[in-house]
């Protein structure tokens, strides 16, 4: 395990460094600086500290656990790799990401999820512990975002205008009563058995990374929010 | 060099602030290290600080930051001071030479009080008749900027790195009981020392990250009421904005933050107190101009406190902490934990939702 104490080290030397690494790094008194394990592959990172923005940018494979909370656009168009947050997330997490998992123990800022996308076998998968903010999932295209609600003491689960401009994926809260209107383009119905399947395949993986227990996560009514058809928003644009 | 209108260029800023409820006086130093870990958000074309408390021995007296180009400006710019003003202290604002830190202007503050034969003529508060001739110098002197014009308070700016501005002004030596600091990227106007931020007026000053895509209508309705808006920069019409909803139409800060900020129509219709509902429709309805649109977060400092607002979309990010006495605001959370490692309570306030700080009554 290399250890790297990245005080008063700008990005480009950080990255420099976990780049030489073989395999398993710390970055300790991480204060601010951005784009850490931007575009790696095969690198498990450790950071203590607060990374700074796009944390994990087009992440290939790495996989990084941050031991307190991250700033925003964490995992920024991400290929494949996990991020695992055990604090709050900031802004747009998860950003037009293709793959890969990004799992947050806490609260998610603004637009978590924004334009994430699949294709073909890449499906991405965010994960939020707590609550999120307004716009989450905003032009979500596929992957699978999760709010869970842990410790929401009956708050809201997410903020407002969710989904907006949503036109594929899926969207689960761990709740069957839904604060806030969400876009006539979107139909949100109670979780089937095929989908909680699906979910609980993720949420194993969650679990494991922040020592919770799958049956109690699972132990609450999901609804599933999907877009109504594959192109929901044709009829807003003059076709030409 | 070309100024605003020559030229546009394409670009983020760095925001942060630190306020002690109970007056508490810090140096630059914290404020200064806050800067540090978002550098990457300034690219050296403008960084600045406001500091509340650092004049006690002139606190009735306002005192004005100025810029000059030239000796001969200076001497003119004076001659226009003293018909209005007593004087009561001018000097050199002290300096350091770095080489970070070049071309710098002529840069002078003194401490006036209007002369009271001016202020009756006129028919005029204090506040007023300051606000107006910095709109006469700003607008009709070349050569000179009041760049700072409140009483026990100062802004400090230049073209640089914020940490750069911070050791050029020796800061380290000044105590405040709060800080604002800007580090700046400009998108569309040129950077030079009068476009810095914070922009202030009287005591308010902004700092301002973001575009404001309601520039052109805010600034039109703003011009009706005797503001001139000299340097096409979207901070300086927030600041206007400010001055006029908060101190000429005596809004309170929350209600300035409705009227900027204000909530979707969409939302203020879903909203159960019917008493809520009528006096956001009441304000949207009175000073539609004066919404602001596009992403910003700014950190509006007051004598007394400041208040943090981001646009109601939260285009902008903005974090704020707490430690003790103690309140910090800044773009990054890694920012806060610069000034204080061990900061409680970070949260990042919704879209439009106010974050005020007032320090203690007689604290200040």
């Amino acid at each position: 395990m290399t250890v790297i104490d990245v005080s008063g080290l700008d990005h480009k030397t950080i990255n420099e460094s976990l780049r030489r690494a073989d395999g398993e790094c710390a970055l300790l008194h991480c204060c601010g600086q951005r784009f850490i394990a931007a575009g790696m592959s095969d690198k498990k990172i450790t950071i203590e500290g607060i990374p700074g923005n796009a944390l994990g940018a087009y992440l290939n494979g790495a996989s990084i656990v941050v031991n307190s909370n991250a700033q925003d656009q964490t995992g920024d168009t991400m290929n494949e790799g996990v991020i695992v947050i055990h604090g709050d997330v900031g802004d747009a997490a998860g950003y037009a990401m293709r793959g890969g998992r990004i799992f947050v123990r806490g609260n998610a800022g603004y637009r978590a999820g924004i334009h994430m996308k699949a294709y073909g076998a890449k499906s991405p998968a965010v994960v939020i512990g707590g609550r999120a903010g307004s716009f989450l999932g905003e032009y979500q295209a596929g992957g699978v975002i999760v709010v869970l609600g842990l410790g929401s003491d009956g708050q809201a689960l997410v903020g407002d205008f969710p989904c907006t401009g949503m036109h594929g994926g899926k969207l689960y809260l761990r709740t069957d009563r839904l604060t806030v209107p969400f876009p006539n383009q979107v139909t949100a119905r109670p979780a089937s058995e095929e989908d909680l399947d699906e979910l609980r395949k993720l949420l194993a993986e969650y679990c494991d990374q922040f020592g919770l227990v799958l049956d109690e996560v699972m132990n609450a009514p999901f609804t599933v929010v999907t877009p109504d058809s594959q192109n929901p928003y044709r009829r807003m644009y003059v076709a030409n | 060099m070309e100024r605003e209108g020559q030229i546009r260029i394409p670009a983020g800023c760095a925001i942060a602030a630190l306020v002690s409820r109970d007056g508490s006086k810090t140096s630059g130093e914290a404020i200064t290290n806050a800067m540090k870990p978002m550098r990457d958000r300034s690219n050296g074309l403008g960084g600045g600080f406001a500091a509340y408390g650092i004049y006690p021995e002139y606190k009735d007296f306002y005192a004005l930051h100025l810029f000059f180009d030239s000796r001969d400006v200076r001497k003119g710019c004076e001659a226009f001071l003293k018909e209005r003003f007593e004087i009561v202290q001018s000097e050199i604002i002290p300096t350091r030479k770095i080489p970070e830190i070049t071309d710098e202007p002529i840069i002078w503050r003194y401490f006036v009080a209007p002369l009271q034969s001016q202020l009756k003529s006129a028919q005029l508060d204090g506040d007023e008749f300051v606000s107006r001739a910095v709109m006469k110098i700003n607008a009709q002197m070349d050569g000179a900027y009041v760049f700072s014009s409140g009483k026990n308070m100062g802004a400090f700016k230049a073209v640089g790195f914020p940490e750069d501005v911070s050791r050029f002004y020796r800061l380290e030596e000044y105590q405040a009981y709060q800080w604002t600091a800007h580090g700046r990227y400009p998108t569309n106007t040129p950077g030079w020392w009068g476009g810095a931020h914070p922009f202030g007026l009287l005591d308010y000053t902004v700092v301002h990250n973001g575009e404001i895509s309601s520039y052109d209508a805010n600034r039109r309705f703003i011009e009706m009421f005797g503001y001139k808006c000299t340097l096409q920069t979207d901070t300086e019409v927030i600041t206007y904005i400010m001055d006029y909803l908060l101190r000429v139409q005596r809004l309170t800060l929350t209600e300035t933050a409705n009227v900027i900020a204000a909530p979707f129509w969409s939302a203020i219709e879903q909203l159960s107190d019917a008493e809520e509902r009528a006096r956001l429709r009441y304000l949207r309805a009175v000073f539609p101009s004066l919404l602001i649109t596009g992403p910003f977060s700014i950190v509006l400092g007051f004598n007394g406190g400041l208040m943090a607002l981001n646009d109601r979309l939260k285009l902008r990010s903005m974090v704020v902490g707490e430690k003790d006495d103690k309140v910090f605001v800044a773009s990054e959370e890694a920012a806060i934990r610069a000034m204080e490692e061990n900061v409680e309570n970070v949260w990042s306030p919704a879209g439009g939702e106010p974050v005020v700080v007032r320090v203690k009554e007689g604290a200040f």
